[in-house]
């Protein structure tokens, strides 16, 4: 017996929508089954992991905190990956802009003015771009892997944060805690709503920027050099479009929005700097990207279903007194399933059974 | 049926009602053909009939789906091509498959399934080059080879297995016609041997020529089976297609205009390793005029081609002209805004990105040339897929295209469509020049035909028109001046009725000569 894969002549509209279904069912599945393994009743697991959080007001609104950095770094990656540009480093361009927004408040702690969350913002998304250009110098100049640059850059960006706040950023009045100062008010992102949980516009920006790169890519032409660059680089330059600009482009691009999500989760959730700032957000968009079909608004989806692995590895540490390592291992499951699910898009599968030979063999 | 009097318990190879699925599609559908001892037996037909699969079915590398096979009378089930060889049957593929680093007789030793010290292999390929005259250095870098001379390592890989049948995928779509008479000089010695050939062209006038029997294919079924020379081309072509080929009304030569492209002492390095520098390249084009490039592939056309479009623009402005402007340091974009079209020899991720609609496509090659009715919102540049959708339903009815709905996907359209696509995608514009690299590579004859015809209307109207080609019938067919590409050099232009077949022939192998000979000394 073997199995084939056969290709089909298009692309299945159904498997499409189906298959990121799949993979979450089979994500779940495969959770239950480790649950069962770990000694814990895998329903009761399952549900403390995937609905609890979804039953109560404030949960809902921690959602929107951990899903906006995702959606928002996940639709830039989307830019990069469908223009075929792997920028796998948006962890450390996340982590340079929160850098670069938290120069107002931290170093010029004297300067209060309305002015300064803007320009916060606009600092953090400049400093993304500009940490993003060095992979994508490299890679439009020496043809280097782009893959490797931008993730080396990750652990660069991270220890020069970690040098920061434990050296010239310390907070003075901070017991030696490396913590930068506080930000004063003005350098805050306030919540959406402030009775009923602490979502921040981070959110909105999240929902607004996966809007604009949607009607982007379906509509305009940028959007569809983006997608001819990306399925064939000969066609591209056919076309007249050029490859180097769309690296540059869509590296600054994903940066930029990479960068606004690092700023905006200091500035909006933490409220001063410290060494660790995301809980690997950058890579977890990559997940996100690809769950969400590279599309905006199934980014702006399974940027929700992503956000609430984290709450569940939270709440399941909580109850179930398992380690918070199982949300890590429940975002592998799902990207291994959902890339494995995606051939079924692409491909039929044939269960030959094969015949017995005669004559020579 | 004119298969009966060859009753299948007496020939080499029976086929019987062989059948391959694809899902639901059948590539080969219930094929039945008989291929005697001693006999050359053509199989005809246009790409996409189902010849490659069904040979892909004899020499083991698809399972067929129903039918049986018979090898000298015996029903055999051919599992691999190890089965195959073993069985007696050699097969020299359309693509070649030779590490180009390697020696000739390494990549011999390569395809043998037993182990055998390298320089009895060189001794016996050597031995055998000669006594077939094939001439052929064992110890040379496939590298350096031209494509007939690794044609011919492919040849004597499968003869060194000294086999009985030996199938040939479009031997010489990549040969100068001097080099096919050498190839056809070879399948006779191997014939007179009692040796059989399973010979797969679309060329008529070749098959008519070597062949003993032929069997047509149509959509994967057999639709005539018949002694070629009993035939007349226009019959045969019948049986290929189905209908009647229009045959191209030849352009006349009156008016000539002014010179509309012109390329002065172009020189290029090449690109990468593999590729083919072109040397003090010069030509003109005055409209009217269809001028054709003849040549073998791999000799520099595709780069001549990149050169002329600007997609790699060249150093110095003055090279190239376009209606008077010197474009050779600008790009694509700028010579399609001066009225020039281009039409590349690569369909799918060249001219046309495979999974995308014909109306992207459309927009692929016209987004700046038709931008006031392509685009709208100013700066935003919105793409107005109604204009788009309509200019794409009139190319696709002036250029007859076949699709299954309104807006296929382009990797969906048969070769012959897409490139009909493609081609109506520029004329739509009515260039003032257009450039096309292989216009009818891979086409059916009724599409080729159609795109040709369209090419000499073109010009006939008043534009400027190269095309680069290898198949001379076409250029026959289309030319009103014809200059020949070798080792990236281009001849002077003749005017179409001053060069026979050999003088191009000669044209093309041209600065292969010396080499050649001097092959040919070192291998006796």
């Amino acid at each position: 017996m073997r199995i084939e894969l056969e290709k089909r002549p298009q692309a299945s509209k159904l498997y499409g929508f189906v298959s990121p279904l799949l993979a979450l069912a089979l994500t779940l599945i495969a959770g239950a089954i480790m649950f069962a393994i770990l000694g814990k009743n895998p329903v009761e697991a399952l549900d403390a992991f995937f609905l609890e959080p979804l039953l109560e007001v404030w949960s809902l609104h921690e959602l929107a905190v951990k899903a906006a950095p995702l959606i928002m770094i996940g639709v830039g990656l989307a830019v990069c990956y469908r223009s075929n540009n792997w920028n796998i480093g948006a962890e450390g361009q996340f982590t340079i802009g929160a850098i670069t927004g938290s120069i107002l408040p931290i170093v010029f702690t004297e300067w209060h003015s309305p002015a300064v969350l803007p320009l916060m913002l606009v600092m953090g998304a400049i400093g993304g771009a500009l940490f993003a250009a060095i992979p994508a110098l490299l890679k439009a100049h020496f043809n280097t892997n782009e893959i490797l640059t931008s993730l080396m850059l990750v652990y660069i960006a991270q220890l020069f944060l970690d040098w920061l706040i434990r050296g010239a950023w310390r907070n003075p009045q901070g017991f030696n805690f490396p913590e930068s100062v506080p930000f004063p008010p003005e350098a805050t992102l306030p919540a959406i709503w402030e009775e009923s949980g602490r979502a921040h516009w981070a959110f909105v920006f999240a929902i607004v920027a996966a809007l604009l790169v949607w009607f982007m890519l379906k509509y305009t032409l940028r959007g569809f050099e983006i997608v001819v660059l990306g399925q064939s680089e000969r066609a591209g330059r056919f076309a007249g479009f050029s490859s180097k600009k769309m690296i540059w482009f869509s590296f600054l691009f994903s940066g930029a929005l990479a960068g606004l999500a690092g700023i905006s989760e200091v500035s909006g959730s933490i409220g001063h700097l410290q060494p660790a700032i995301s809980p690997g957000y950058g890579f977890t968009a990559i997940i996100v990207a690809f769950l969400g079909r590279l599309n905006p608004l199934g980014i702006i989806a399974s940027g929700l279903v992503l956000a609430l692995t984290y709450l569940g590895g939270e709440a399941a540490q909580l109850s179930l007194g398992v380690s918070d390592k199982v949300t890590r291992v429940f975002q592998g499951l799902l990207l291994f399933f959902v890339l494995s699910c995606d051939t079924l898009i692409y491909y039929k599968i044939r269960i030959v059974w094969l015949r017995v030979r005669g004559g020579v063999a | 049926m004119s298969l009966s009097d060859v009753p299948g318990s007496g020939a080499l190879l029976s086929v019987q009602q062989l059948t391959k699925l694809f899902g639901s599609f059948a590539a080969c559908n219930h094929i039945d053909l008989d291929i005697a001892h001693g006999e050359i037996h053509a199989l005809l037909g246009e790409n996409g009939a189902g010849k490659s699969t069904l040979v892909k079915m004899l020499f083991g590398v698809l399972e067929p789906t129903e039918g049986h096979i018979l090898w000298e009378g015996q029903p055999v089930s051919i599992g691999s091509p190890g089965d195959a060889r073993k069985l007696g049957i050699g097969m020299v593929f359309q693509h070649f498959s030779l590490f180009e680093a390697l020696t000739v007789a390494e990549n011999i030793a390569l395809s043998l399934d037993d182990s055998i010290p390298i320089g009895r292999i060189a001794e016996e390929a050597r031995a055998l080059s000669r006594a077939y005259g094939l001439p052929l250095d064992p110890h040379a870098h496939v590298a350096d080879l031209s494509v007939g001379e690794r044609q011919r390592i492919e040849i004597v890989r499968a003869l060194l297995q000294n086999p009985k049948l030996i199938i040939l995928d479009e031997p010489t779509s990549v040969l100068t016609p001097q080099e096919a008479d050498k190839l056809f000089e070879t399948l006779f010695k191997l014939k007179a041997e009692g040796k059989s050939v399973l010979y797969i062209s679309h060329r008529l006038e070749e098959v008519q020529r070597i062949c003993d029997r032929a069997t047509v294919l149509r959509n994967g079924s057999v639709t005539g089976a018949c002694d070629p020379r009993q035939e007349t081309p226009a019959s045969l072509a019948r049986m290929m297609v189905g209908s009647d080929v229009a045959t191209v009304t030849h352009p006349d030569r009156g008016n000539k205009g002014d010179v509309q492209l012109s390329v002065s002492n172009l020189s290029v390095s090449a690109r990468t390793p593999f590729a083919m520098p072109l040397k003090d390249v010069s030509l003109t084009v005055r409209s009217g005029e269809i001028l054709a490039i003849a040549g073998v592939a791999g000799n520099g056309q595709g780069e001549l081609f990149d050169a002329l479009s600007g997609e790699y623009p060249v150093s110095s402005p003055d090279a190239i002209t376009i209606r008077k402007k010197a474009v050779g340091t600008q790009g694509i974009t700028a010579r399609r805004l001066l009225g020039a079209g281009f039409v590349p020899e690569e369909r799918h991720g060249h001219a046309a990105v495979s999974a995308m609609k014909l109306s992207d496509n459309l927009v692929l090659a016209r987004s700046q040339s038709d931008r006031r009715a392509f685009l709208g919102g100013s700066f935003l540049k919105v793409i107005r897929r109604g204009a788009v959708k309509t200019a794409t339903k009139r190319i696709a009815d002036a250029m007859d295209v076949r699709k299954s709905g309104e807006d296929p996907a382009a990797g969906s359209l048969s070769g012959g469509n897409l490139q009909k696509f493609i081609v109506g995608r520029e004329l739509d514009r009515q260039p003032a020049v257009l450039v096309v690299n292989q216009p009818t590579w891979g086409v059916d004859a009724g599409a080729a035909s159609r795109i040709r015809q369209a090419l000499v209307d073109l010009a006939r109207n008043g534009s400027a028109v190269v095309v680069i080609s290898q198949d001379l019938d076409e250029i026959f067919e289309v030319a009103t001046e014809i200059a020949v590409i070798s080792e990236g050099r281009l001849s002077q232009p003749f005017p179409a009725g001053e060069l026979s077949r050999e003088k191009i022939g000669l044209l093309m192998g041209g600065l292969h000569e010396g080499k050649t000979a001097s092959e040919t000394a070192n291998a006796h």
